[in-house]
C-alpha cells in the first residue's frame, strides 16, 4: 500500500499556508457612514491607507511676497493670462509652477530665447493649461469647492501627470479572441475583468448614458442592457479606486440609482464627471496638435485625465489641503477682472487654437 | 481490528474489484478492471473503475471537448497566442457574447458567433451527459433521482445561456465563459436590474442554498454520531429501527421539538438541493422579462423598507428646476 510520504504532505500545508501570505494582513477598520445596520460604510487598512496618505503630502507654499505695486504686463510682454497680476505674486507663482512641473529642467523647460518668446511647446501647453485651472477653480466650484486646483494637484513634481490614460489600439475585429473591450486584467477598474477603458466612453467626446437602472418597476421599453451595466460598472470601480473608497462612499448599495438614498459626495462625483469630460475635450485635445509625438498615447491621441489624475488614492486630492490659496493668479476672478471673460471657447494669442501661430512654436 | 466493527473506518480491504451487476443485453463493455487506489480510499471508495462511457458518454465528452477548445483558443487567441500570458492571465480571459444588435440572430464567428457555437457544443454535452446518468440508473434498476436532480442544475443553466436571452430577444443578455467575467457579469446583472436580493426567487435559492448546507451537516452529523449505535448502517434503520434511529430522533426532538425520519432525511436533503436552482432559475427568468428594477417592486409590495435620513437630502442633479 503506497502511503503519501510525509516530505509530500509537508509541501502540501506549506503551499497552503504561503496562499494565505496573498491576503491583505488586518486589521481593517470600517467606518459608519449612514443610518446605523445599513452597511453604509468605509471599510479601510489603516496600515495600507497611511502609505497613501504619505505619498499625498501638499508641498510647502513659496514664502509669500511684498506686493510690488505693478502689474504684470508692466515688467513683462506676452502675459495674457497673468498680466494683470501684481508682479511679484506672479514671480512667485512662476517659482512655483517650476517646482511643481518641471523641477529637473527649470524655468527653461518653457522659457526659449526670452520670457516672451512662444516657441517652445511646452509654454504654449503651459498657458492652456493654467487656462484650465482658472476655469475649475472658478467654474466647478461644485466639486473643486474653495480647496481649488493647482497645477501641483496633477502634476506631483512631473513634466506629465503620472496618472493618465489615452485610447487602446484598436483591436479591429479579430476572426478569434474578440475581447469586447473588457477581460483582461485592467489596472484602471480594480483588476476586475471589466471594460478597461470606461473613459473613452464616459470621460471624453459624446458620452455614453452611465445610468443603467430603470426606474420603473415593470419593463417599459428599457434599451439598457446588462453589457451597458458592465461599462458602468467599470467607470464606478474606476472612481472607487481612484478615490479610495468604497462604493457606499456616493451609495447606499441596495438601490444605487435612487439620489434620495445617496450620500452628498454622489452630487460632487456628478460634477466631477462632467468637469473631467470638459479638461479633455476642451483643454487636452486642444493641445494635441502642439504636443511631439513622444508625448502622446500609443494610439496618438493626447493623454487625458481621470479621476486618478488628481486624486490618486484619496478621496480628497493632497489630503484637502489647499495650495490655490497662496496663489491667487490660478483663481479665475483675478483673471476676470483684468481682461474679461476668457471663456472656456476663446481662443488666446499663442494658444494652440490659433492654428498658425502654433505650428511655427511647436 | 476493534476499529472494523464501525463501518466508518480507516481499514481499506484490499479484494478483486467489484464489477458490479451484468449489464442489459446489447449495452457497450465498461472499460477497464477496475484498482485499488489508497488515495481515493481516504476519500470513498478505495476502487478505481471500472467505467461505463457508452455511446452517450463518447459523444457527451467529444462535445464538451469541442466547447473547451473554442472557449480556450478564443481566450489564447485574446493574448495573443502567448502561452505564459494565457496562463497568467486565465481568470481574467473570456468568450463573450454577441453584442446587443445582433439579438438573437446568428452574428459572425468573431462577434459572438464562437459564443454561440461554444454554447451549443456545451449544451449537447450537459444533455448527453444527463442521458447518460438517466441511462446508467436504469441500466442499475435504481431509480433517476440523480438525473432529476442534475436536471434542476440545467435549469438553471438553460435560463441564464438560452431561455432567457431568448425571452429577451438578445444573445448580449446571456453569460461570458470566463472565471472572472461570468463573476462580473453576475454583478453587473444585478445592478442593472435594481439588486437581484430583492427577487424573492432569488431569496428562496439562497434559503435552499444554506439550507441544505445546513441539512448537510446536521444530517452528515447526526449519523456519525450515532454510528456507534449502528448508526452507520442508514438504510437499514429505515426498516429496522435501532436505537441509533431512537437516539438520533431523540436528540433532535430534544434540542428543536421535531425530527426528521431516517427515511424522509433524504427527501428533505434531495429537495432542498433541487430547489435551490429551480428556485434560482425562476427568478432570473422573471429578471427583465416580467420585472425590471426589483428594488423598486420590493418597496412597491412593502418588502424593502425606508430608512431615517441621516446624512443631508440629495437631488439628482439632472432633475429639472434641481440644483
Amino acid at each position: 500500500m503506497n502511503r503519501p510520504s510525509r516530505p509530500f504532505v509537508g509541501v502540501l500545508l506549506a503551499a497552503g499556508t504561503l496562499l494565505l501570505l496573498a491576503c491583505e494582513r488586518p486589521p481593517m477598520e470600517a467606518t459608519q457612514g449612514d443610518f446605523r445596520g445599513l452597511g453604509v460604510e468605509q471599510v479601510r487598512n489603516p496600515r495600507l491607507a497611511q502609505r497613501t496618505l504619505d505619498a499625498n503630502v501638499s508641498p510647502d507654499p513659496m514664502p509669500a511676497v511684498e506686493a510690488a505695486g505693478q502689474p504684470a504686463s508692466a515688467v513683462y510682454q506676452n502675459v495674457p493670462l497673468l498680466g494683470h497680476q501684481d508682479v511679484a505674486d506672479f514671480n512667485r507663482l512662476m517659482g512655483a509652477i517650476y517646482q511643481w512641473v518641471s523641477p529637473q529642467q527649470g524655468c527653461t523647460y518653457c522659457h526659449e530665447g526670452g520670457f516672451a518668446n512662444d516657441d517652445a511647446y511646452t509654454k504654449i501647453v503651459s498657458r492652456r493649461m493654467i487656462q484650465m485651472t482658472q476655469r475649475i477653480n472658478a467654474e466647478w466650484k461644485d466639486h473643486v469647492g474653495d480647496t481649488g486646483v493647482t497645477c501641483y494637484t496633477c502634476h506631483r513634481g512631473q513634466n506629465v501627470p503620472a496618472r493618465v490614460w489615452s485610447h487602446g489600439e484598436d483591436p479591429g475585429r479579430p476572426f478569434l479572441g474578440a475581447q469586447a473591450g473588457q477581460n483582461a486584467p485592467a489596472y484602471e477598474v480594480g483588476l476586475t475583468s471589466l471594460p478597461g477603458d470606461p473613459f473613452t466612453a464616459f470621460l471624453s467626446g459624446e458620452s455614453a448614458d452611465i445610468r443603467i437602472q430603470s426606474q420603473t418597476v415593470l419593463p417599459a421599453g428599457s434599451e439598457r442592457n446588462i453589457k451597458d451595466a458592465e461599462w458602468t460598472y467599470g467607470l464606478m470601480v474606476h472612481l472607487s479606486e481612484a478615490l479610495g473608497v468604497n462604493c457606499t462612499h456616493c451609495h447606499n448599495s441596495r438601490a444605487f440609482s435612487p439620489w434620495e438614498q445617496s450620500s452628498p459626495a454622489r452630487v460632487k462625483a456628478w460634477h466631477a464627471i462632467r468637469m473631467v469630460r470638459e479638461i479633455n475635450d476642451e483643454y487636452m485635445e486642444s493641445i494635441a496638435d502642439v504636443l511631439p509625438p513622444h508625448r502622446l498615447g500609443p494610439a496618438g491621441d493626447v493623454l487625458k485625465v481621470n479621476c486618478a489624475t488628481c486624486h490618486q488614492g484619496l478621496p480628497k486630492p493632497l489630503q484637502g489641503v489647499s495650495l490655490l490659496q497662496h496663489y491667487p493668479g490660478l483663481a479665475r476672478e483675478l483673471a476676470r477682472a483684468d481682461d474679461g471673460a476668457t471663456d472656456v471657447d476663446d481662443p488666446l494669442p499663442g494658444d494652440p487654437e490659433v492654428g498658425e501661430e502654433v505650428s511655427g512654436g511647436s | 481490528m476493534a476499529e472494523f466493527q464501525n463501518l466508518f473506518n480507516r481499514v481499506q480491504v484490499r479484494a478483486p474489484g467489484d464489477p458490479g451487476v451484468a449489464l442489459p443485453r446489447g449495452r457497450v463493455r465498461r472499460t477497464g478492471e477496475g484498482r485499488a487506489s489508497y488515495l481515493f480510499g481516504l476519500i470513498g471508495d478505495a476502487q478505481v473503475g471500472p467505467v461505463y462511457l457508452g455511446w452517450a458518454g463518447v459523444a457527451s465528452l467529444l462535445c464538451g471537448f469541442v466547447a473547451i477548445e473554442i472557449i480556450g483558443l478564443n481566450m489564447w487567441a485574446s493574448v495573443s497566442w502567448d502561452p505564459i500570458q494565457f496562463v497568467r492571465q486565465l481568470p481574467w480571459l473570456a468568450l463573450e457574447p454577441p453584442a446587443p444588435e445582433h439579438g438573437i440572430g446568428i452574428p459572425p464567428l468573431g462577434e459572438g458567433g464562437w459564443w454561440l457555437m461554444a454554447g451549443f457544443f456545451l449544451t449537447a454535452s450537459i444533455f448527453l451527459w444527463w442521458m447518460r446518468m438517466y441511462q446508467r440508473a436504469r441500466d442499475l434498476g435504481l431509480g433517476t433521482h440523480v438525473a432529476w436532480a442534475f436536471a434542476s442544475a440545467i435549469w438553471l443553466y438553460l435560463v441564464l445561456g438560452f431561455i432567457r436571452p431568448v425571452l429577451m430577444g438578445s444573445w448580449a443578455e446571456a453569460v461570458p465563459f470566463g472565471i472572472f467575467p461570468h463573476l462580473d457579469w453576475t454583478a453587473a446583472f444585478s445592478i442593472r436590474y435594481g439588486n437581484l436580493f430583492y427577487n424573492p426567487f432569488h431569496m428562496l435559492s439562497i434559503a435552499f442554498l444554506y439550507g441544505s448546507t445546513l441539512l448537510f451537516a446536521m444530517h452528515g452529523a447526526t449519523i456519525l454520531a450515532v454510528s456507534r449505535f449502528g448508526g452507520d448502517r442508514e438504510i437499514e434503520q429505515v426498516t429496522d429501527r435501532g436505537t441509533a434511529a431512537e437516539r438520533s430522533a431523540l436528540f433532535w426532538r430534544w434540542t428543536m421539538g421535531f425530527n426528521a425520519s431516517m427515511e424522509s432525511i433524504h427527501r428533505w436533503a434531495w429537495w432542498f438541493a433541487v430547489l435551490c436552482p429551480l428556485t434560482g432559475g425562476i427568478g432570473i427568468l422573471l429578471t427583465g422579462t416580467v420585472v425590471d428594477n426589483w428594488y423598486l417592486w420590493a418597496v412597491k409590495h412593502g418588502v424593502a423598507p425606508a430608512y431615517p435620513a441621516v446624512l443631508p437630502p440629495v437631488v439628482d442633479p439632472m432633475t429639472p428646476g434641481g440644483p
